[in-house]
């Protein structure tokens, strides 16, 4: 399977992009997250924490 | 602004409740069988169909998916149809999932004893089932985003989340583990191999526990709790941490079911490093689950379905501290293969899932009937034995598991292992009694449950429509000056649903991607070499029976291991086995030298040990084998599992499958004659010669010159 991308990944040179990459991807996400959450509006915040109590 | 008047659809709920209860006695009964199975393997195990092997798969796929599948069904036609004002896009559709869901599950239950399996744990199911859970999958996909998109409330509520998180990623869980090559209707063989197949499978198991037992469910944690408590969630604020971080970090996870095997080093040290940081999302919602009842822990006292609820609760914060606790290396090397994992899951399915499930049910069914529960007593009778049953079945599991871990671990002052396998089983029996008492005692309330149920049901009317009214959601939203870019996520499903996908296959392509494309990942051994025709026969029979369930394929690097079973195993051995066969349990001993070194014996001894293994090691708990001395090999099929393997990359030279027959039976008739040698008169067409083979081939190649 995917043959015909193995030969070009099979030795993998530039494998040392490949943690730093991971390291990125994961404190860009939670840096992400926690960014939105703080600049949420907090009225909107209440609407939306009470729509399982309407009905 | 317009009100618009409609109904919910309660008859679709009031199904899948009936089904997740009734379903849930019957998994749990099955379970409790196979639980007294290894108290009394003699009497219990009906052979063929009712064996250990055979039945311990359809306990897990009856409880996981037809239980709680059926639960989070039930929930989520709920809790979705209010939470964004609308009814449930089609009955139809509706009806469909419902029906196909049933028979899915019918199937299950006919094809699971009668031995049709892929011995993928939590994914046995053959491919015409596989491919009839992916279209109802769809249907159930189509018929929520429908539902979301015709809603009349903008806002997405995070229980919401959690549900199209659930859909897209058990949708890509099940697609990729299911990838496989069909030989017959009821025979496939998977795509991938030995270590590979290792990886999917348990990215693919990890994650049905997370995106199939987890996810949902706190979906409907944040709504019916909210819902018993008559209190808004703690904080939303935290629940959206929760969400994004726990489905961004599970997918990582699935390693940490292979630590110290032929995994490649890099992938466990991800898993073990993400499995750790998977606690503070859970405790994070665990937190904001219990918080969600400040003010109101009076009620809790009077409350049943929020006694349900909280043990619930609790449970899930429990399991999840232990969960990354086992995923540490050090723990793990005691842990795995032990009865404690055992203890551990169960801890989550009795606990979080069954306890969640029964609190919803004791809130939603008198609701849906417009009357009042019929018993409040027999309500809290279940919850009492519901959590003595709890602490009945997962402490004796937990005590054996340290003690089985440390009889095997132990050695003498002269360096010799300390205990026989065998001895490590027999010690096992009481305690499998007393965690069947557990087992019991849990049954016995979900059956009073069941009855207090069924009679408000009776006592009640079903509104199977239900009168709302809501205003219409305005065609465009204007934005409004000040407002965040961020707002728009909660508005647009279908930007929710392309996000959680991006979020859950990164960590999943870190892990594959390599594992399969690198090729120093799985190092070749010249030496290893396809398995004969026969031995190709008898490893499909070995996975009919679920062997696996019983018996691990995989010697770690312990020396506790290696004394014991031999030279620890190697990535390169398991290059040709579509499916890999390592286990996750060791009840019975690791096979995975089996015909080599020390472990070797002789034809003779297989043969009387299959047909009665407490005959040859006193105390085994394992059932007989006996009817493959009587049932013939179906040889018809060699040609085409040949054909099959040659497509997936086996080396088997061309023409091969034509000649195979031939060379099955010759090895076949070499191991009939030296039987007869030691007095053993067998017909060389039987079933069990060919797991004979299977069984002295396994782990001598690498010593092969």
């Amino acid at each position: 399977m995917f043959s015909f991308i193995k030969k070009y990944t099979e030795t993998m040179e530039h494998s040392t992009i490949y943690p730093i990459f991971s390291l990125l991807v994961f404190v860009v996400f939670f840096v992400g997250v926690l960014w939105y959450v703080k600049v949420m509006d907090k009225k909107e915040v209440d609407t939306i924490k009470n729509l399982p109590l309407e009905n | 602004m317009q009100v618009e008047r409609f109904q919910y659809d309660n008859k679709t709920v009031r199904n899948f409740a009936i089904a997740t209860i009734i379903w849930g006695v019957v998994g749990m009964t099955v379970g409790l069988w196979v639980a007294l199975q290894l108290v009394f393997p003699t009497t219990l195990n009906l052979q063929p169909f009712f064996s250990f092997g055979r039945i311990r798969p359809l306990h897990t796929n009856a409880v996981i998916f037809a239980f709680v599948g059926n639960g989070i069904f039930m929930g989520v036609y709920y809790s979705l149809q209010r939470l964004l004002k609308a009814r449930m896009y089609s009955d139809l559709l509706s009806k469909i999932h419902f029906w196909g869901w049933q028979l899915i599950i019918v199937a299950a239950a006919i094809t699971l004893p009668l031995g049709i399996s892929t011995a993928k744990e939590y994914a046995e199911l053959e491919w015409p089932i596989d491919i009839a859970i992916t279209l109802i999958w769809v249907v159930f996909g189509w018929n929520m985003f429908a539902t979301i998109i015709k809603r009349r409330e903008r806002h997405l509520y995070v229980a919401i989340w959690f549900y199209i998180a659930t859909f897209v990623t058990v949708a890509v869980l099940h697609l990729v583990n299911s990838f496989e090559l069909p030989i017959s209707l009821f025979k496939s063989y998977t795509w991938y191999a030995g270590v590979q197949d290792a990886l999917v499978q348990w990215w693919y198991g990890h994650n049905a526990v997370a995106f199939f037992l987890t996810t949902p469910y706190l979906g409907l944690m944040y709504y019916f709790m909210p819902k018993a408590a008559n209190r808004p969630v703690f904080s939303y604020k935290l629940s959206i941490i929760h969400f994004w971080a726990l489905i961004f970090l599970y997918i990582w996870a699935g390693p940490h079911h292979l630590l110290y095997t032929a995994l490649p080093n890099w992938a466990q040290s991800l898993g073990v490093v993400f499995s750790f940081m998977l606690i503070f999302p859970s405790w994070g919602g665990m937190i904001n689950g219990l918080l969600t009842l400040r003010g109101a822990w009076d009620r809790v006292r009077e409350d049943v379905i929020l006694k349900f609820m909280v043990v619930a609760v609790t449970a899930y914060g429990m399991s999840t501290f232990e969960g990354p606790m086992l995923s540490l290396k050090s723990i793990n090397a005691v842990a795995h293969y032990t009865d404690w994992i055992v203890a551990h899951v169960h801890v989550g399915g009795l606990g979080w899932n069954g306890m969640l499930t029964f609190g919803i049910l004791y809130w939603l069914i008198p609701r849906m009937y417009k009357t009042d529960l019929f018993s409040n007593k027999l309500a809290n009778a279940h919850f009492w034995l519901a959590t003595l049953g709890i602490l009945f079945y997962a402490i004796p599991m937990y005590w054996a598991g340290w003690q089985q871990a440390s009889m095997w671990k132990q050695f003498t002052p002269t360096g010799q292992l300390k205990y026989q396998f065998l001895e490590t089983v027999t010690y096992m029996r009481p305690f499998y009694a007393m965690r069947s008492l557990g087992g019991l005692l849990y049954l016995t309330g979900a059956i009073l449950g069941m009855v207090n149920l069924f009679k408000t049901i009776g006592k009640g009317t079903l509104v199977a429509n239900e009168d709302a009214e809501a205003p219409a959601l305005e065609a465009t939203h204007e934005k409004h000056k000040g407002e965040h870019w961020h707002r728009w996520i909660e508005r647009k499903p279908t930007l929710m649903l392309v996000m959680s996908l991006i979020v859950i296959l990164i960590g999943g392509a870190v892990e594959m991607i390599p594992t399969f494309l690198v090729k120093s990942n799985v190092p070749t051994i010249s030496s290893v070499k396809p398995y004969t025709p026969l031995e190709l026969q008898g490893r499909d029979i070995y996975v009919r029976e679920g062997c696996y369930t019983c018996h691990s394929q995989m010697i770690r690097p312990f020396r506790s291991e290696t004394e014991r079973y031999g030279e620890y195993s190697k990535a390169g051995e398991f290059v040709y086995d579509h499916p890999f066969q390592w286990g996750s349990k060791r009840t019975g001993p690791d096979l995975a030298r089996e015909g080599a070194g020390n472990n070797k014996k002789s034809n003779a001894w297989h043969f009387n040990h299959l047909d009665e293994p407490s005959a040859i090691s006193t105390g085994s708990v394992m059932p007989s084998y006996a009817f493959l001395i009587d049932h013939e090999l179906d040889t018809a099929t060699t040609a085409s599992k040949i054909k099959a393997m040659q497509t997936l990359g086996v080396p088997y030279a061309s023409g091969y499958a034509e000649i195979a027959n031939k060379e099955l039976m010759d090895q076949a008739k070499l191991i009939a004659a030296n039987l007869k040698q030691d007095g053993i008169e067998v017909g060389a067409n039987k079933e069990i010669i060919s797991v004979i083979a299977y069984l002295q081939r396994l782990g001598t190649d690498i010593n092969k010159k």
